[in-house]
């Protein structure tokens, strides 16, 4: 684990970094870049809470993912309510949801609870799809409201959005690193590691994967929120999407699995990746990058299965070494 | 109710579920026997149709005649799949293959739709396709039917390859216990091998007779690949006789949803179907 | 007052009666050893007890609260902790973290347990090699850290699993100083052991478990001597030694 003095520069200078950076390259492809990036960091952070320390794989994500992007932008469409209240109903939809994939799975061993995420994902995104109120396949565009903090909407900047994720990628991160050091952080790496160990040291093991689901699910719906208010366009093929559940899987392994700053890592090669192969490759639509990230996902598994956090720990133990 | 349509409900839903059933009998076989979840499982189903589809249109090989063939390929690609993206990672946990196979399919899917495209492509005029038969007033498709009696006939094949031959006990001796079926001179690298080999080629199987009455497009694999893992977990890991009834009883839950609640909602019920089993029976419907 | 009883307990794997109607007390303060040939039914007993099996029949008291269908987590919050016959120690944590886990399980906040853990480590003799992982410890080291997380749950009775299995005679010795110490600080143990020198040594009262039947129950030079005993686990060969 990591000194929590260590912790704290790095974090300080990360969180500097995103500060200023949008008022120095004033680029709005950069700008876009950076939320890109700091909305997958977060998502990945949320899943890593429960992928990654407590080591139950979720490749459902985004079910929660879609619930808060449509919990945001829905009442706000239909019924011009604040957002922000949609924001925090789509957060407690996803805690329901989590304890009602979770309940019935945490009590078994083996693979069952990644098929049920799977599966689960591939129902909700079913429902919304026949859905009217949502306007089904097709999905919901923001409507022309006053912009501001009240609709969450900017028409000439990108700059809020930019602050309030940097603001709740902060607060994300912050959590994680507390929890790593609590006793909850504890039991989710002995749940991971030897979960029958772990029970007979007093642990509830069912309790405590239930717990990282909820959080994660939580987290994961916010961002949703954020991405729907962002991209002012949203529809179960994309919000609600196997893409998503993988891609902020990958960006925690790329990164390196359970690890503080896995995600961050994970998410600027990806995310860069991702962004300018789709500017210099241009709308082909016919998914190169999905090609590109299906590779990369093959690779990193057979040749460095604990990601780049894994390379730079086998690196400079190297070079302590000579 | 009309009890002419509850008989053909049940029909057709027993001809699809016997499908089902050979497409879970693969991937049960690998997981039973690598505690591996193959997640590339529908897109090797959707290459065994592509397969067979490019067969008839390009060169006109009927598919019922080019099935061995496309068997043989999708052994291949299983085999394949072993050697270049399990072997490596044997030695890590179950999660790192799950996300490499994850991966694979990926990789597999948008390969195939960037080389071919998005359409729907469809058979319509070889020897099985859009034929049917009748028995006391009920319909049969032909093209389902043959599916669903080649696949019990190929499961019965496995089951006693399984059962009654020299590699089924090699293989079911390395299922138990890896280290002791090695010390006693089973390989156990090729028996993986080939596991995965059969594993692949029981979807080819199922592709190659799916393509007669189903459309193929490339992400028809995703739908096979929740419905087969949901179909083992129902049947009971790695008990291959219980993702057979399994596959059977989500063709039936599927066909009559279908009908009396709306297509749309058929998936739905599967996996209502089977947290409401896991619930209730931990192991699965077969498993103790 | 027995501190833990166990009535008519039987437990069946399908056909196969791992353990069959077992009575049996354990005083508070004492060291109960169990013995038997493998396959006895000596870690069912304590998979039983811990929770981690649901007994087929038969009920489990301690201090007299029935604990029969307690999950493992339950147990130990109660006041009951094992260890396990293969060694399974939190590899990618380090001896400290290791015995951490256990002190959360009385000590929420960090700094709390971290202190428990220390003086525990203190204890066990294990302060040295405290920031080392323990996947990279010898066998040895393993199962005493294992056996001071158990201790840093602070129980009353502990349930020992073979905890002397793969040690060369000094680390038996030493060992068997640890348990010993452990019982002054007043907890009772109920210990599985292979090696016959050792739990004569240090067990009041010895079990003897045959095909998940307890045969013989009684203090360890009568039991020795015990016709029923030397037939079904000892052999000949011990027999004539003594």
């Amino acid at each position: 684990m990591q000194s929590a003095k260590q912790f704290t520069s790095i974090f300080g200078g990360v969180l500097v970094l995103f500060l200023v950076a949008p008022l120095i390259i004033r680029d709005t492809q950069f700008q876009h870049l950076m939320i890109m990036l700091l909305l997958f960091t977060t998502l990945s952070q949320a899943w890593n809470l429960i992928g990654g320390f407590a080591g139950q794989v979720s490749l459902g994500h985004a079910m929660f993912f879609g619930i808060g992007a449509y919990a945001a932008m829905a009442p706000l469409n239909q019924w011009g309510l604040t957002p922000w209240i949609g924001m925090a109903i789509g957060g407690l939809v996803a805690m329901v949801a989590a304890v009602i994939v979770g309940y019935p799975v945490f009590r078994l061993k083996g693979h069952y609870f990644v098929i049920s995420t799977f599966a689960v994902a591939e129902v909700v995104r079913e429902l919304f799809s026949n859905w009217d109120w949502v306007d089904g396949p097709i999905g919901l565009d923001a409507p022309l409201v006053e912009q501001g903090w009240r609709n969450f909407m900017f028409y000439h900047t990108k700059l809020p959005y930019h602050y309030t994720l940097l603001i709740f990628f902060a607060v994300v991160m912050f959590v994680a690193f507390r929890m790593e050091r609590s006793r909850m952080g504890y039991y989710f790496r002995a749940i991971k590691q030897r979960p029958e160990a772990a029970q007979a040291m007093g642990v509830n093991i069912t309790l405590f994967k239930q717990y990282a689901f909820i959080i994660s699910a939580f987290f994961t719906a916010i961002c949703g929120s954020m991405y729907g208010l962002y991209v002012l366009h949203i529809e179960p093929s994309t919000v609600l999407s196997l893409d998503i559940s993988i891609k902020i899987v990958l960006i925690a392994v790329l990164g390196g699995i359970g690890s503080l700053w896995g995600p961050l890592l994970g998410a600027t090669i990806l995310i860069s990746l991702q962004e300018y192969s789709r500017i210099w490759l241009g709308g082909t639509g016919r998914g190169i990058d999905l090609i590109v990230l299906g590779a990369l996902i093959v690779i990193i598994c057979v040749y460095e299965p604990n990601g780049i956090v894994g390379l730079i720990k086998r690196f400079s133990r190297k070079k302590r070494k000579a | 109710m009309d009890l002419t349509i509850f008989l053909q409900l049940i029909i057709s839903g027993l001809l699809i579920g016997f499908v089902f059933s050979l497409i879970a009998v693969g991937l049960s076989l690998i997981w039973g026997v690598m505690d591996i979840l193959n997640f590339a499982h529908g897109e090797f189903l959707m290459l065994a149709m592509f397969t067979s589809f490019f067969l008839f249109a390009q060169l006109g090989i009927d598919p019922l005649y080019s099935l061995p063939i496309v068997v043989i390929v999708l052994y291949f690609i299983g085999a394949g799949t072993y050697r270049f993206v399990i072997k490596p990672l044997l030695g890590y946990t179950v999660l790192i293959a799950l996300l490499a196979t994850f991966g694979l399919s990926i990789l597999i899917r948008n390969l195939v739709l960037f080389f071919v495209g998005p359409n729907y492509r469809v058979i319509n005029e070889s020897i099985l396709a859009g034929k049917t038969f009748s028995i006391g007033g009920l319909y049969f498709s032909v093209p389902q039917s043959v599916a669903a009696l080649l696949c019990i006939l190929v499961t019965y094949g496995i089951y006693l390859l399984l059962t009654k031959s020299k590699f089924g006990r090699a293989l079911r001796a390395t299922s138990l216990d890896k280290d002791t079926a090695m010390l006693m001179g089973i390989n156990t690298n090729r028996i993986f091998e080939i596991t995965f080999g059969i594993g692949a080629a029981c979807v080819g199987v199922a592709g190659g007779l799916l393509v007669n009455f189903y459309a193929v497009f490339p992400e028809v694999g995703l739908n096979f690949t929740v419905l087969a893992f949901v179909i083992v977990a129902l049947g009971g890991f790695g008990n291959n006789g219980g993702a057979f009834l399994a596959g059977i009883l989500v063709g039936l839950v599927t066909t009559m949803g279908g009908f009396f609640i709306g297509p749309e909602y058929k998936y739905t019920l599967v996996f209502l179907l089977y947290l409401v089993v896991i619930t209730i029976r931990p192991k699965g419907l077969f498993g103790w | 007052m027995p501190i833990l009883e166990v009535k008519n307990l039987s437990m069946h794997f399908g056909e196969l009666a791992a353990l069959e109607d077992i009575n049996l007390a354990v005083e508070k303060g004492e060291i109960l050893g169990l013995i038997g040939p493998n396959g006895a039914g000596k870690t069912t007993f304590f998979n039983c007890i811990t929770g981690f099996l649901n007994a087929t029949r038969g009920d489990i008291f301690y201090k007299e609260q029935n604990i029969t269908r307690f999950g493992p987590h339950r147990v130990c919050k109660l006041g009951i902790c094992r260890t396990f016959q293969i060694v399974q120690s939190f590899n990618e944590m380090t001896a400290l973290e290791n015995v951490m886990m256990g002190a959360f399980c009385r000590h929420h906040l960090t700094g709390d347990a971290r202190e428990k853990a220390e003086e525990i480590l203190k204890f066990t003799g294990l302060q040295d090699k405290k920031n080392q992982l323990a996947g990279g410890l010898t066998l040895a080291d393993q199962k005493r850290i294992e056996l001071a997380r158990t201790i840093a749950t602070e129980p009353d009775v502990v349930l020992l699993d073979e905890v002397m299995a793969g040690l060369n005679p000094t680390e038996t010795e030493e060992a068997i100083g640890l348990i010993q110490k452990v019982h002054e600080k007043g907890l009772t143990i109920i210990v599985v052991e292979h090696v016959m020198e050792v739990i004569m040594k240090i067990s009041h009262r010895i079990a003897v478990f045959d095909s998940g039947e307890l045969i013989v129950d009684g203090p360890p030079e009568e039991v020795v001597q015990d016709e029923r005993v030397i037939k079904a686990y000892l052999g000949e060969e011990y027999h004539a030694e003594s």
